[in-house]
């Protein structure tokens, strides 16, 4: 055999282990083998993931100086506080990968990355922070469960931390929209427009049906998912009916109905012309959030020169 | 190597829960320096009051074993039974031991 045959055969080995072990429930460590397709794989859906996180910080910042209350205005804070923790867990994650933290930035700054569509929507409202607390959040955390058993090790321990987290977002949110529906006829109105406006969107962001996902294939056999779109969108789907029904308000699905035979709610067909049109970058706000990010960026590189000015010196001093 | 737009140093972030137990690995910062490093980690990881103590090392300082090479690494540990208790036959009878 020459060497470059060797080479494949040395390959083909390493990649028939490393399935057999990720078959086994085995986790992957960063410094383990792993098939150049799990490595990309990863890369794009953990810095996704983390982008998502930051860019979600935008619409509800939006928010933060109209707060009714001052305990309303704290728990937000905090909030996009978690927000901004659980993206940077997620960054530190995909760094062990091997890309750097410059280049996740750079791609989202360029669009070569994507963050989820939800993101590209306005909070009009403060009934829209109630929803995005219990429906946009909600969503997250039914998707980031499954995520807890995905195969690579510091991708999962990430979502363990983040799931402990979210769930205080998504109680808020839901707290915040019980309030509503309890006050005047125009509060009520507000909370089921913010409903109206906020389900669908909710329901895209598992994303495409079974049939047409690009990427799921690799991501079963690999474990880095546990779950369809389409399992875990139904999985939302039932818990959040009732939780509607208890406030008042109405899901905006005519379709929606209890189906006894399969112990699930049937519902109306998703939109698949807006998801792809947002994903295009044709949302309501898919330009204002990136060019805040990249001012926000800018406007925060002096601090990092700083702290690398202070660095040197500090160096120069001691040794 | 400090870029014009450098995005700090990377630091490991262990963590002790309470006093008396293990710092455990709890994930990773970036800063410029200890201190910096230090604050980031407390802001990241502990905004519940998961820690009462924190150590952060520069990333780089870590030295760790190879996957490729664990068999062999940690063979010595395979071939002792006789450090395991349940190796040793008990006389019948005996008690609290």
């Amino acid at each position: 055999m020459n060497n470059e045959s060797n080479v494949i055969a040395r390959n083909d080995e390493r990649l028939a282990a490393f399935e057999e072990r990720v078959q086994k429930g085995d986790a992957v460590e960063p410094r383990d083998w792993m098939p150049e397709g799990y490595r990309q794989h990863l890369i794009r859906q953990i810095s996704q993931h983390a982008h998502s996180e930051v860019i979600g910080m935008q619409p509800e910042g939006n928010w933060v100086t109209r707060a009714p209350s001052m305990r309303a205005k704290q728990i937000l804070l905090a909030k996009i506080q978690d927000e901004g923790g659980h993206g940077l867990y997620l960054y530190s994650a995909a760094e062990t990968l091997g890309i750097s933290r410059v280049e996740m930035i750079e791609q989202l700054q360029t669009g070569k990355a994507k963050y989820s569509n939800i993101f590209n929507y306005q909070s009009l409202t403060w009934a829209d922070i109630g929803a995005i607390g219990w429906l946009v959040d909600g969503a997250a955390i039914v998707n980031q469960v499954s995520l807890q058993r995905t195969s690579y090790g510091p991708y999962s321990r990430a979502m363990i931390r983040i799931c402990k987290e979210e769930s205080f977002h998504q109680r808020q949110g839901y707290e915040i929209m019980a309030h509503m529906m309890k006050g005047t006829a125009e509060q009520k109105e507000m909370a089921q427009d913010a409903m109206n406006r906020w389900w669908w969107p909710s329901l895209m962001m598992f994303g495409p049906h079974d049939s047409d996902s690009p990427h799921s294939s690799d991501a079963f056999r690999w474990k880095i998912k546990r779950h369809s779109n389409d399992e875990l969108r139904q999985k939302f789907i039932d818990k959040t009916v009732q939780q509607a029904e208890v406030i008042g308000l109405t899901i905006p699905d005519p379709e929606l109905k209890w189906n006894e035979a399969t112990g699930h709610y049937d519902h109306g067909e998703i939109n698949w012309d807006e998801f792809y049109r947002v994903i295009k970058g044709n949302g309501p706000c898919n330009k204002q959030r990136i060019a805040h990010h990249i001012r926000a960026h800018k406007e925060g590189a002096w601090v990092r020169e700083a702290a690398e000015a202070y660095k040197q010196k500090q160096a120069e001093k001691y040794n | 190597m400090a870029t014009q737009d450098s995005q700090l140093d990377l630091w490991e972030v262990f963590i002790q829960s309470r006093n008396g137990s293990h710092h455990m690995h709890a994930g990773s910062v970036h800063a410029s320096d200890r201190s910096m490093a230090l604050q980031n980690a407390r802001d990241i990881y502990t905004r519940r009051g998961e820690g009462s103590s924190i150590w952060v090392v520069p990333a780089n300082s870590i030295v760790a074993s190879n996957p490729d090479e664990a068999d062999m690494f940690f063979d010595p540990a395979d071939d002792k039974v006789y450090r395991h208790p349940t190796f040793y036959t008990m006389p019948e009878g005996a008690k609290q031991i």
